[in-house]
């Protein structure tokens, strides 16, 4: 009886994983499995001889000056947008918890303040293709205020394509910020801040002594998922700029999609795939520290 | 006192209207451009009302079989992703729950960790993996790609639900004669929906909003779902820009309207994700 009920408590729970398990061996596993493989074979998919070649494809992947550009500037959006979302997400939030403001005033701008959130990566592509639209509303705003005189195809020149991608990412990205933060600061204990007033301090000094203190966990959380998704964007960048103009907003996805999808490198996308994974991997890691040190 | 007091409320009100213009203006664009003909889009001087102002755009999307199928295909993914990820996470997280087994510190390892991995990465071997499958533009594809990317999130979530609750209940249940699978889903289950309704808004907009799978997994237009159909509209020669508006007010109503019911599940559920492990 006992042995036969120890067996059974041994199979209970993997009958319970099994459903998980096959769908994550079979979707999840077997991908990176081969994903890795593809990256030290000669192109496979499109060739039916296709031989280990070592790291050559990883050499001549490190080696092309497209996907130097595309580091560099998965850098700068990366980067550029989780330091303007946190400075942006935590304005807000600030804002909205303000005992200046009605419980009426906070519910009604928490809405409007959530808009972009709701909205999935396609359409907020094509909504801001719109707005930025050589003859759309932003330049005629921008003019009648004189700060350009011609119109500006924002996210078709090299020059601005960046910082209009960067703009639209900031748009789409504060809320998820701003909700968190809102919901830490509403759980920082008033007596902080009651006593901090005994003592005379004043809000800037609250701001940077006790609200930023008891907020350093979800910030570093924050940021570091941050990191890890925008790193990994692909549709916002797809839909707007494509990667262009001459690759200027080329990102470490863009170039992966098109060595696979448009030129058919099936082994050389696997590598660029592999590369993305392991700096994904980096800041997992790093992720899974924060949390630890957060307890 | 009373000045510096009145000086600093209108101080906040006016930093909280200009983000309010951020955050709302290009939402006010949109739906004012999708009640505009198509050839008052880029009117100069632009207006946010133009005299003709119609119902066209709602309209031609509505008698257009092919855009009605994006929205169908939409639902269907997305309600049965959520229904899929909530029955094998409600099981996996019982798993995790209630019993010690050899592997569990690195199975939960291994499911907290698949959330890092880039979609960009898997989407090469996995095209060729579906197609080995037979599931090439179908609505498994998509169906069960968004259940391994939703699982981990669901089961981490759920776990930690099923931890507060006693297990004295399941046993409970179990001396009454049920067995444990009854206990599961008599029991636990209706006394954790306020973690489910989370899991669920959560897994539902995932699937939702999914873009490089859902481009990649389905081929004829009669399979793409809402996200591809506004990116097919954007390739044709001539922009519809009003449908393409319309479309999009449509596309994210069942997000917004879920977010306005369920307020108090997303933030809860957004914050867990971003701060419990």
């Amino acid at each position: 009886m006992s042995t036969k009920r120890r067996l059974l408590d041994r199979v209970t729970p993997v009958a319970y994983l099994s459903p998980t398990l096959l769908l994550m061996c079979i979707l999840m596993l077997v991908p990176i499995v081969l994903v890795i493989g593809y990256s030290f074979m000669s192109n496979v998919i499109m060739t039916k001889e296709s031989v280990f070649v070592g790291v050559a494809n990883y050499f001549k992947v490190l080696k092309d000056p497209v996907f130097h550009e595309a580091l560099w500037n998965t850098f700068v959006f990366t980067v550029g947008s989780v330091a303007i979302h946190m400075v942006l997400g935590m304005v807000f939030a600030l804002l909205l918890n303000s005992k200046m403001i009605s419980t009426f005033t906070r519910a009604f701008f928490r809405v409007i303040y959530v808009l972009p959130w709701v909205f999935t990566a396609a359409i907020i592509a094509i909504l801001w293709r719109l707005i930025l639209d050589p003859s759309g509303v932003l330049n005629y705003l921008l003019r009648q205020v004189g700060l350009i005189h011609q119109p500006i195809a924002w996210l078709g020149t090299t020059q601005t394509a960046m910082l209009a991608l960067l703009l639209i990412n900031v748009w789409a990205g504060y809320p998820f910020y701003m909700i968190s933060m809102l919901a830490t600061m509403q759980g920082i204990p008033d007596e902080l801040y009651e006593a901090a007033m005994v003592d005379g301090a004043s809000p800037w000094q609250q701001f940077w002594n006790i609200t930023l203190p008891q907020m350093r966990p979800i910030l570093l959380s924050l940021g570091t998922l941050d990191l890890i998704w925008t790193m990994q964007q692909f549709p916002l960048i797809w839909m707007t700029t494509g990667g262009g103009p001459i690759h200027s907003t080329e990102m470490l996805s863009t170039y992966t999609y098109k060595l696979a999808f448009n030129q058919y490198q099936f082994s050389m996308a696997s590598t660029s795939g592999v590369v993305v994974l392991i700096i994904s991997a980096a800041l997992a890691v790093v992720y899974a520290r924060t949390q630890r040190a957060g307890d | 006192m009373k000045p510096k007091k009145l000086a600093q409320k209108t101080g906040v009100m006016i930093a909280l209207i200009a983000g309010a213009c951020f955050a709302g203006l290009p939402v006010v664009w949109m739906v004012s451009s999708s009640f505009k003909p198509n050839t008052q889009i880029f009117a100069y001087p632009p207006h946010l009302f133009e005299s003709d102002m119609s119902w066209t755009a709602y309209a031609a999307i509505f008698t257009d079989p092919e855009k009605v199928r994006f929205f169908l295909n939409s639902y269907l993914v997305a309600l049965s992703v959520t229904a899929g990820t909530l029955f094998v996470g409600i099981m996996g997280a019982y798993a995790f729950s209630r019993w010690e087994f050899r592997g569990k510190r690195v199975l939960n390892t291994l499911i907290i960790s698949v959330q890092a991995i880039p979609p960009i990465t898997l989407l090469i071997p996995y095209f060729g993996l579906i197609v080995a499958l037979g599931l090439y533009n179908t609505y498994w594809a998509l169906i069960l790609t968004y259940m391994v990317f939703t699982l981990p999130y669901a089961i981490l979530m759920l776990t930690g639900y099923f931890n507060t609750i006693p297990r004295a209940l399941d046993e409970a249940v179990m001396i009454d004669g049920a067995n444990r699978f009854k206990a599961l889903w008599q029991v636990i289950v209706p006394v954790s929906i306020p973690g489910l309704v989370s899991v669920a808004i959560y897994t539902f907009m995932q699937a939702w909003n999914e873009f490089l799978f859902a481009l990649t997994l389905t081929k004829t237009n009669n399979m793409r779902t809402v996200p591809i159909g506004i990116q097919l509209l954007m390739g044709q020669h001539n922009y519809e820009w009003n449908q393409m508006m319309a479309m999009s007010i449509l596309g994210c109503l069942p997000v917004l309207i879920l977010f306005l019911f369920f307020q108090r599940y997303f933030i809860g559920g957004m914050t867990a994700g971003a701060v419990k492990n």
